[in-house]
């Protein structure tokens, strides 16, 4: 019940906050609501079913890269759009999944593999003609004022909407899962696949659900993306960056938890954006400290709260046998 | 008495001639029998006989050199784990695997979802094994938590869960007090007289085996000893011999 409340005083803090923030502010908090979307997608994959994709940009890039290329070059609507990225994403996942899951690479070997797959993908795209290559591919802005949904073309304020929305949609999504037969799969795959498979559990099958939705709501995210930013290069988009930070808001916030990953990235992106802003007014160009401040987190966050900070935070709220509890 | 009944009726279980060659060892080497419907039986035998084994090989986890494994006349060979389970086959390990970061319940709920409509229903048939196994009070508690015994419990609980006709107990005793034990057996015991659950136990707990088996498999090495009912095979010389020699019985 307080959970649930929390949750609700918080979007609604969201919601408003237009009223009082101006754009600076708006386009920190965009980047908090991308931020804990990405790691609740993510988190799908390595926090509820314990596999772990380093090459997680793959989905986002290629969800952003299709809708952005029927777009540019036919003139389909971003909306349409959305649906062959997540495809897309999905028939990737799946490949992925395919080969690690049934020739059991696992663990490490696993998350090298996802990102084996990043990096070809990052080389592939810059030698698809049409799409710009390394020089980038550029979405036609014809107008920022107004709100056209189907086009994915309008004032700052729609995406920002539609990012909240995305949101609140993925963590109430993650939450019926966490409820249902799948979900209950994914966690006894995580904590021990044979155990799990002596439960006649179809351990690949399960798997490959986490892999594909997983995919598949990531891709949603790199269609925002290039939609908001109107500008796409494949070394961002496939990017290791980008890739670690998907991974860093649930990691900090809590693995596995439906609160991690916007606690986390609650806590990361103003103190990254403080730190940018920081050296900036100091008037030295330090394109790393970000980058150093993210790592020294993780590593804070390692040791002193190896489960993140959602879990402490609960305990320390006495919320832990609350309605959603495990959540 | 109670040994001669189930024995009329067609094995719901047979273990054909089984091999299982780990690189160079040899650790089942022709080892057949079979389990009636309704049936108890214990597998024993001294540390290394090949027991565990034995039960890898029929709930999938590897698939015997030789022979064969057949559930209600169907060969088991060659499904996997999970698919052993949904033909009926419900297994504890014998190093627990308790899904450490869920609750008890939790645990127990994984099980149930083998058959229930939807996670409602596993959770009630999930409170109903827990307090039938006397973990209720633990329900709560992550299952990392639990002592061993309680593990055990654990490992019972959620194997039941799936309503196996056939359930695989391997050393679920060891460990438990006496009068822990008596409880379990009678909780076993209550089991197959009620739903008439068959069960092939590997026990070092003679006290157990005694108590709760119809029949009685030894294993030495590998290879056939003898097989009777508990009784008669406690007191075989080539028993006493291999394994329960110094054991006062
Ligand atoms: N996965 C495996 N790989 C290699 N060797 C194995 C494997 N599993 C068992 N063994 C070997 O096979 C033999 C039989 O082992 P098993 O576990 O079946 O014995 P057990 O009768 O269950 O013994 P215990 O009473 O100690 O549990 C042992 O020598 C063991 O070391
Ligand atoms: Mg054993």
């Amino acid at each position: 019940m307080k959970q649930r409340l929390a949750l609700l005083a918080l979007v609604a803090a969201f919601a408003l906050a237009p009223l009082a923030a101006g754009p600076y502010l708006l386009s920190v908090l965009m980047l908090v609501l991308t931020m804990a979307y990405l790691g609740q997608a993510w988190n799908i994959m390595m926090g509820f079913a314990g596999q772990l994709s380093l090459g997680h940009s793959l989905y986002g890039g290629l969800g952003a890269y299709v809708a952005a290329a029927l777009f540019v070059q036919f003139g389909i609507p971003g909306a349409l759009g959305l649906v062959a990225a997540i495809a897309v994403a999905v028939a990737a996942g799946a490949v992925i999944g395919a080969l690690g899951f049934r020739f059991g690479v696992k663990g490490v070997y696993f998350a090298l593999l996802t990102i084996a797959f990043a990096e070809f993908t990052r080389v592939l795209f810059e030698h698809i003609p049409g799409l710009g290559g390394p020089g980038g591919l550029f979405l036609p802005v014809a107008s920022r004022a107004g709100v056209d949904l189907l086009y994915l073309r309008g004032h700052p304020l729609m995406f920002y909407y539609l990012i909240l929305a995305m949101t609140v949609g993925i963590f109430l999504l993650c939450r019926r899962l966490l409820e249902s037969r799948l979900g209950f799969y994914w966690l006894a795959v995580r904590e021990d696949q044979e155990a799990a498979a002596a439960l006649g559990i179809n351990v690949f099958r399960a798997k490959m659900w986490a892999v594909m939705l997983s995919a598949g709501l990531t891709a949603a995210g790199g269609v925002f993306f290039a939609f908001y930013y109107n500008t796409l290069f494949p070394t961002q988009a496939f990017g290791m960056d980008r890739s670690i930070s998907i991974i860093l808001a649930p990691i900090v916030g809590g693995l596995g938890t439906l609160f991690g990953p916007i606690l986390g990235a609650l806590i990361l992106t103003p103190l990254g954006e403080t730190i940018t802003w920081g050296t900036e007014a100091l008037g030295f160009n330090a394109a790393g400290l970000k980058q150093l401040f993210y790592g020294l987190a993780l590593l804070g966050i390692v040791k002193f709260l190896p489960d993140g900070v959602w879990p402490w935070l609960r305990r320390r709220l006495g919320w832990d046998g609350d309605e959603d509890g495990s959540a | 008495m109670n040994a001669l009944s189930p024995m009329l009726s067609p094995p719901i279980l047979s273990i054909e001639a089984v091999v299982k060659n780990f690189r160079g060892l040899r650790a089942v080497d022709g080892v057949s029998f079979t389990v009636a419907k309704g049936e108890i039986v214990a597998l024993i035998g001294p540390n290394g006989a090949g027991k565990t084994t034995v039960f890898n090989m029929i709930a999938g986890v590897f698939a015997p050199n030789d022979g064969d494994i057949l559930l209600e006349g169907q060969s088991l060979v060659g499904l996997r784990p999970d698919q052993v389970c949904r033909a009926g086959v419900g297994r504890t390990f014998q190093l627990v695997k308790p899904f450490g970061n869920l609750s008890v319940e939790e645990n127990v709920v994984v099980g149930a979802l083998r058959w229930a409509a939807d996670v409602a229903e596993a959770k009630r048939l999930a409170r109903e094994v827990l307090e039938m196994l006397g973990l209720a009070d633990k329900r709560r508690l992550p299952a990392r938590s639990l002592t061993l015994p309680d593990r055990k419990c654990l490992e019972v609980a959620r194997a039941l869960a799936t309503r196996p006709k056939l359930l695989l107990l391997d050393e679920v005793m060891a460990g438990l007090r006496p009068a822990e034990t008596d409880r379990m057996v009678e909780t076993f015991q209550r089991l197959n007289r009620e739903t008439g659950l068959t069960i092939v136990l590997i026990e070092h707990v003679m006290r157990a085996v005694m108590a709760l088996s119809h029949r009685v498999v030894v294993i030495n090495s590998g290879k056939p000893v003898c097989e009777g009912i508990p009784a008669e095979v406690v007191r075989d010389p080539r028993v006493l011999d291999c394994y329960l020699g110094e054991e006062a019985v």
